[in-house]
């Protein structure tokens, strides 16, 4: 660097030119994508989703339809050991009797206790929030099936044929889901159960960056009144309900 | 001079069979459907694909990191046959040789073993 004092001016241009504002709140590094396709996910990003307990229609499930379908879960006609990412859950107020329901799945914790059990460190959160199982060190012990207080982890119990080729998935090890984690680095910037909701024109399901002010979910989360489920236990959790 | 020519025969039969043997061992069927170069030089590629996988998969499942060429969907795609469809199978690029090695190939208990496009229910 210090035999070219040119190379040195290029890169202070091109840090410049990247914080440079094309309109008021959108900058070019973020027209670019939150990162370069080769470079290491950063904790600059944390992915996160809301959910619309009020948008969200009973009896609908597109969302479990959608994540079946893009990550290949198959139906094996067995549903208590079939393997369930989403669970859509319908709720009751036992005083009011209001109904509604909400999908559930893994809340992609801040503190994950999946990964605090773990023997083995499979279990893991990615540094842009995902929580995630490295099936090549998962012994399938299911500690942290035990451990997530929202029945977020599945068991594989039998063997699996016709995988998605970005989603593998084997006998013997724990899964859940992934916030669409193929999709996210190829950059669609939606979990398939998001798109789903918003094609079936629900509009429940918000996914985005929490980190990002300008983000639709960030908005979103300033003007709803929002929670974390089982908020008590401090897991700082990226997915959000408002109206539960 | 009845013992020489007995010895000869049993040697004979002895060969014979080798022979046989040697045609009854499954030899790997390295058919390379897709002609061109693989993403490092063929000798690298036989000693230390399983090495090149290893690192890439810790990248990619960690870091996110999917560009890189060194993936195993990457072997999938340009290795699958055209036949079947897959690197699995008698005559499949990669159970073929790992049949001959005497590996376990645990890879395609998870991992999809046809290309995208067909995976994806898509024509070849």
């Amino acid at each position: 660097m210090s035999g070219n004092p040119r190379r040195g001016f290029l890169g202070t241009a091109a840090a410049a030119l990247a914080g440079v504002a094309l309109a008021p709140g959108i900058r070019l590094i973020e027209l670019a994508g939150a990162r370069a396709p080769g470079e290491p996910v950063t904790a600059k990003v944390r992915w996160g989703m809301l959910i619309d307990t009020n948008q969200c229609a009973t009896g609908c499930t597109d969302c479990v339809t959608a994540c079946n379908r893009e990550n290949g879960l198959q139906d094996t006609g067995r549903p208590r050991t079939d393997a369930q990412w989403i669970r859509k859950i319908e709720l009751k107020d036992l005083n009011g009797g209001r109904q509604h329901s909400a999908p559930v799945m893994c809340q992609h914790c801040a503190h994950p206790p999946c990964v605090d059990v773990c023997p083995t460190g499979a279990s893991f959160k990615r540094a842009d929030g995902i929580v995630l199982v490295d099936r090549h060190t998962c012994i399938g012990c299911r500690y942290c099936v035990m451990a997530c207080p929202y029945k977020a982890r599945s068991f594989v119990h039998e063997n699996l044929t016709d995988q998605k080729p970005d989603v593998p998935r084997g006998k013997g090890c724990v899964e859940g889901c992934t916030l669409c984690v193929q999709k996210i680095d190829r950059g669609d910037g939606i979990t398939a159960c998001a798109e789903a909701c918003t094609k079936a024109g629900h509009g429940a399901i918000t996914f985005g960056d929490l980190n990002d002010p300008q983000s639709a979910i960030a908005k979103r989360l300033r003007e709803l009144p929002n929670r974390a489920l089982r908020a008590d236990l401090r897991l700082d959790p990226g997915v959000r309900y408002a109206g539960v | 001079m009845k013992f020489l020519a007995a010895l000869l025969a049993f040697a004979a039969v002895l060969v014979a069979g080798l022979a046989l043997a040697a045609g009854r061992t499954a030899k790997p069927a390295v058919v390379i459907e897709r002609p061109g170069a693989c993403v490092e030089a063929t000798e690298v590629m036989r000693r230390d694909h399983m090495k090149l996988l290893m690192h890439q998969r810790d990248r990619t499942m960690r870091e996110g990191i999917r560009t890189k060429p060194h993936s195993l969907a990457g072997c999938v795609e340009c290795h699958a046959s055209r036949k079947t469809g897959s690197v699995l199978g008698e005559q499949g690029f990669c159970q073929s040789c790992h049949a001959y090695a005497g590996v376990t190939l645990d890879c395609f208990e998870c991992h999809a073993a046809k290309p995208r496009a067909q995976a994806a229910g898509a024509k070849p």
